[in-house]
């Protein structure tokens, strides 16, 4: 897959490696625990495979011409990825989001020849979300609103993608798949994927402890605008994840596995190896799959003359 | 030493829904603490037993207060402190 002669970029997504965290293997003896390598899409994060599909099928019905421009809310990897894809395809995009996402990331999607659109910090993601259905709802012929919360594109490649590669990966040995919400684009895909197949795979959604949390990605529910493409009764069961948790198991993966994986990534993990821990108990064997939704560079702090703040 | 403190929207259900509230304190952890007086909560959710949560961005007059003196930094009368939520979802 990797190592194919392509003809668009667009062509690169998906195929992603699965690897093993041997470094977790003393805590829950006998079972395996797998991380789904989604950074190593071209965009850097798991958002490659909706950011496409949401072009590729607005394009296909004709929701999406190229008189339109395509427009969402996000906090940074889906920007990066429709940004992407977008100049791939030949598709105008603009991008809200708050100004309080670093300038790293404001500079990659720039490159892309994307328009950026601040909304108000205070309000985080939810704020952004309001303001672009504020600029839809004034201009509705100018723009595409794709909707990552909303869109059926989003799970549908997880389903396509993501949940077949990881069968065709392990195969039957899988026994259980860990996952955060953001848009539980990841989750309700790969889920209905995993719960087809002819053995049981128990799917267990993460989510922060708290509202005011530092798990970038991922989405506390009870406090958030909650996605139309979310339904709680999808995954077999629901755990929490403290941030601190998240951010430290990122730390330990980079220094004992090589694998530099962003905050929201940390927390699959830990969320995996209790899930693991339990199933070495209870049972002695198992198979637990999560995944790594980006790279940890996309999180290293702003320099000290980025820090000012604008309103 | 009043200052105006911002509040986001994940803290709001302990402010009563307020956006922005008003707090006495000479540093910003005196303000801290002057709202955990008074919005029993949110301290924990703001600080731990070594300093600012990590996750957590405190800004004194639009600065980071990492890059100042921490919960030490210095505040006047009419300052405005403002704390800023991580970016969730997406």
């Amino acid at each position: 897959m990797r190592h194919r002669r392509i003809e668009s970029i667009v062509d690169a997504v998906g195929g992603t490696p699965l690897v093993r965290l041997t470094c977790l293997a003393d805590e829950a003896p006998g079972v395996a625990i797998y991380l789904k390598l989604e950074y190593a899409n071209p965009g850097g994060s798991v958002k490659d495979r909706p950011a496409l599909q949401m072009l590729k099928d607005a394009i296909a019905d004709g929701r999406l011409t190229p008189d339109k421009t395509l427009i969402d809310a996000t906090s940074g990897n889906t920007g990066v990825a429709l940004s992407l894809y977008g100049a791939a395809l030949g598709q105008r995009i603009a991008l809200v989001m708050p100004p309080n996402v670093t300038k790293a990331r404001k500079d990659i999607i720039a490159a892309f020849g994307t328009e950026l659109i601040f909304s108000d910090p205070m309000e985080g993601s939810d704020g952004a979300i309001r303001h672009v259905r504020d600029l839809v709802a004034k201009d509705p012929d100018k723009y595409f609103y794709s909707d990552q919360y909303s869109n059926p594109s989003n799970p549908k490649a997880h389903y396509l993608g993501t949940g077949r590669e990881i069968l065709e990966q392990v195969g039957d040995r899988i026994t259980h798949f860990v996952t955060g919400l953001g848009t539980s684009g990841t989750m309700m895909g790969t889920t209905r994927r995993l719960h087809e197949h002819d053995r049981p795979v128990r799917c267990i959604a993460i989510q922060p402890s708290e509202a005011m949390h530092g798990l970038e990605g991922l989405k506390h529910m009870a406090s958030s605008l909650v996605p139309a493409i979310y339904d709680a009764s999808v995954p077999d069961a629901h755990m929490t994840v403290e941030t601190e948790d998240g951010w430290d198991m990122a730390d330990r993966i980079a220094a004992e596995q090589g694998l530099h994986i962003g905050h929201s990534a940390g927390a699959n993990i830990f969320g995996a190896l209790e899930v693991a821990k339990e199933v070495s108990k209870n049972v002695g064997s198992g198979c637990v799959v999560t995944v790594a939704c980006d790279r940890g560079d996309r999180y290293f702090a702003p320099m000290r003359w980025e820090a000012r703040y604008e309103w | 030493m009043a200052v105006t403190v911002r509040i986001p929207t994940p803290l709001r259900t302990l402010t009563g829904g307020a956006d922005e509230v008003q707090a006495e304190g000479k540093t910003v952890g005196e303000v801290i603490d002057d709202l955990e007086a008074k919005h029993a909560g949110i301290k924990d959710r703001l600080i731990d037993d070594k300093g600012v949560r990590r996750f957590v961005n405190i800004y004194a007059n639009d600065e980071d207060i990492r890059f100042l003196d921490n919960l030490a930094t210095e505040l006047k009368d009419g300052d405005s402190v403002a704390i800023i939520p991580a970016i969730a979802g997406g």
